[in-house]
């Protein structure tokens, strides 16, 4: 596929997908939807907050909807005026996005019992694969490999301390009903076991409504590699290539590659096999992605979680298999046959995604603000998935993502070259974005070599 | 005297420290909110906190005073 075909829109609608799509997201990933909808021929609908009433996927869509006030909780995770929005509309089907109700099962549930058609994994798989604590156990069970860790949630310090014991320090804390890396932290004794596990219960109730806690053996350099699975309308599971997403900061995503410097063809086809039992398990149908750990050391790996959802960086996939997943998803909600050509099993080349931030490239802190220019990059294997532009208010209220800087090559290294261009030529003015940051990751020797861990961006910012 | 102000605009999660306080250099005073991250705002001297200019919930823009401290 070439990044040109992004582009097309309001083409006639395909056979079979769902006639209309209500988006209930925003920025990026409500425009990255919006696009294939409208290549489809299929009516989409956006909704938006007051504060994103500007914002490119607004004016992009066929139709929009006011859905409340800036705050997530009044406009983007409100459940009845959205479902008011798609009846209003008349729409047929709702994309959930990544974040705010993606991988909430009882969304899905209400989506489906108000007699739309959910774009997503049944709601049973998403709750399945919600509480970590219960999704790491039953991936036990159907024999992925799992890491050493607590069978139920941890209740307090003390039996969190007796826990550490017996699975070995250091130990990872994390919220059984957590994401994001919120709330995460290793400890490496018992004292930073004491104090971590106080900040991991605040957190998680406050972010997840959940104290629940558990612990794992924590592997001190991995890699975070995760494989692009697809449940098809048959029931069969299938698995589209793995991501490198081992460029974190703050546990959170940076930028991701496919295919993974760090995996052998032998370790590949193992992780294959393991996600395709990990949605076999729960009956998955859709896009999906399992998350494991590799151990740079024995090179084994474990199971972290699963996402019941799109994944932000899937667009890395869709460049080395030529499959447009939003398709896939929509085709799969109405229980078609997905449309996959056998060669998307041979990835043609490398890819790589920059998250382009609205925050300091040095601390990392946000920085909201107006954007006053924004010229995108463009040229051969360049493709930048944008939720705003020029104008624009960059508002505290959601995350900070701005962009994605997708590229392609068909070696690493010509990957690399275009990557560095694409972020010279990516003018963002107005507010302090990452884009330096991701200069120096291109630059810097270890990035360069492939041979690097999740702890490579505190190399580069110490 | 030395005054803390908003390097972002945040919204104020919550006020650790009370007017009044003696605090040392490094302390967390309050905790903003911005872009789904928690941001701690740290004494950057040591002394007695005369003022605290923000309360929970507070939306704050870039340059606000935050506290006075003396």
């Amino acid at each position: 596929m070439a990044a040109g075909e992004w582009v097309r829109g309001g083409g006639d609608r395909v056979a079979g997908v769902p006639d209309s799509v209500l988006v209930a997201n925003r920025g990026e990933i409500a425009r990255r939807v919006i696009r294939t909808a409208r290549r489809l021929g299929v009516r989409a609908i956006a909704v938006y907050s007051e504060a994103d009433a500007d914002l490119p996927y607004v004016k992009e869509a066929d139709e929009s909807v006011l859905i409340g006030p800036a705050a997530a909780k009044d406009s983007y995770l409100n459940v009845p005026n959205i479902l008011a929005a798609a009846k209003q509309t008349r729409a047929h089907s709702i994309h959930p996005g990544y974040g705010f109700l993606a991988e909430s099962a009882d969304f899905a549930q209400q989506v489906i019992d108000a007699g739309l058609t959910w774009i997503g994994p049944p709601p049973q798989a998403i709750d399945q694969m919600g509480d970590k604590i219960r999704a790491r156990n039953l991936m036990a069970k159907a024999g992925v490999p799992v890491a050493a860790g607590t069978q139920d949630p941890v209740q307090d310090v003390q039996e969190a301390l007796q826990k550490a014991e017996a699975i070995g320090y250091p130990v990872m804390i994390k919220a059984a009903a957590g994401g994001g890396g919120i709330g995460m932290s290793v400890a490496a004794d018992p004292d930073q076991l004491r104090k971590g596990f106080e900040t991991a219960r605040t957190r998680a109730e406050r972010f997840f409504s959940s104290p629940a806690i558990l612990l794992e053996r924590y592997i001190s350099s991995a890699r975070h590699v995760e494989i692009q699975i697809l449940g098809l309308a048959d029931g069969q599971v299938i698995a589209l290539g793995e991501r490198d997403c081992s460029v974190q900061r703050r546990h959170q995503k940076v930028a991701e590659e496919t295919p993974s410097p760090g995996v052998s063809p032998e370790l590949r086809s193992r992780m294959f096999e393991a996600a395709r039992k990990a949605g076999e398990a729960v009956n998955y149908a859709g896009a999906g992605t399992v998350e494991c750990l590799v151990d740079t050391q024995t090179g084994d790996f474990v199971f972290l979680e699963m996402n019941t959802r799109l994944q932000v960086e899937h667009p890395v996939t869709e460049m080395v298999t030529g499959i447009d997943l939003v398709e896939q998803q929509l085709l799969i909600a109405d229980g078609l046959a997905a449309n996959i050509p056998a060669q998307s099993f041979q990835p043609n080349g490398c890819a790589l995604e920059l998250r382009v931030y609205a925050e300091d490239p040095v601390r990392f802190l946000p920085s909201p603000g107006t954007i006053t220019q924004w010229d995108e990059p463009a040229g051969p294997g360049v493709r930048v998935d944008a939720g705003y532009a020029a104008g624009n208010v960059v508002t505290p209220y959601y995350d900070p993502l701005l962009a994605k800087l997708v590229i392609h090559g068909a070696t690493r290294d010509e990957a690399l070259e275009r990557a560095r261009q694409a972020v010279a030529g990516f003018t963002i003015t107005g507010l302090k974005t990452n884009l330096p940051f991701h200069a120096d990751l291109l630059n810097s020797s270890q990035f360069g070599s492939g041979d690097y861990d999740t702890s490579v961006v505190s190399h580069l910012r110490p | 005297m030395a005054e803390i102000r908003a390097e972002m605009v945040a919204n104020v999660w919550k006020v650790v420290a009370v007017e009044g306080d003696a605090v040392a250099d490094g302390d967390t005073l309050v905790i903003l909110e911005s872009m789904k991250m928690e941001i701690p705002v740290l004494a950057e001297s040591s002394g007695k906190l005369t003022r605290l200019a923000v309360a929970e919930g507070d939306v704050i823009q870039e340059g606000d005073l935050i506290a006075v401290i003396e």
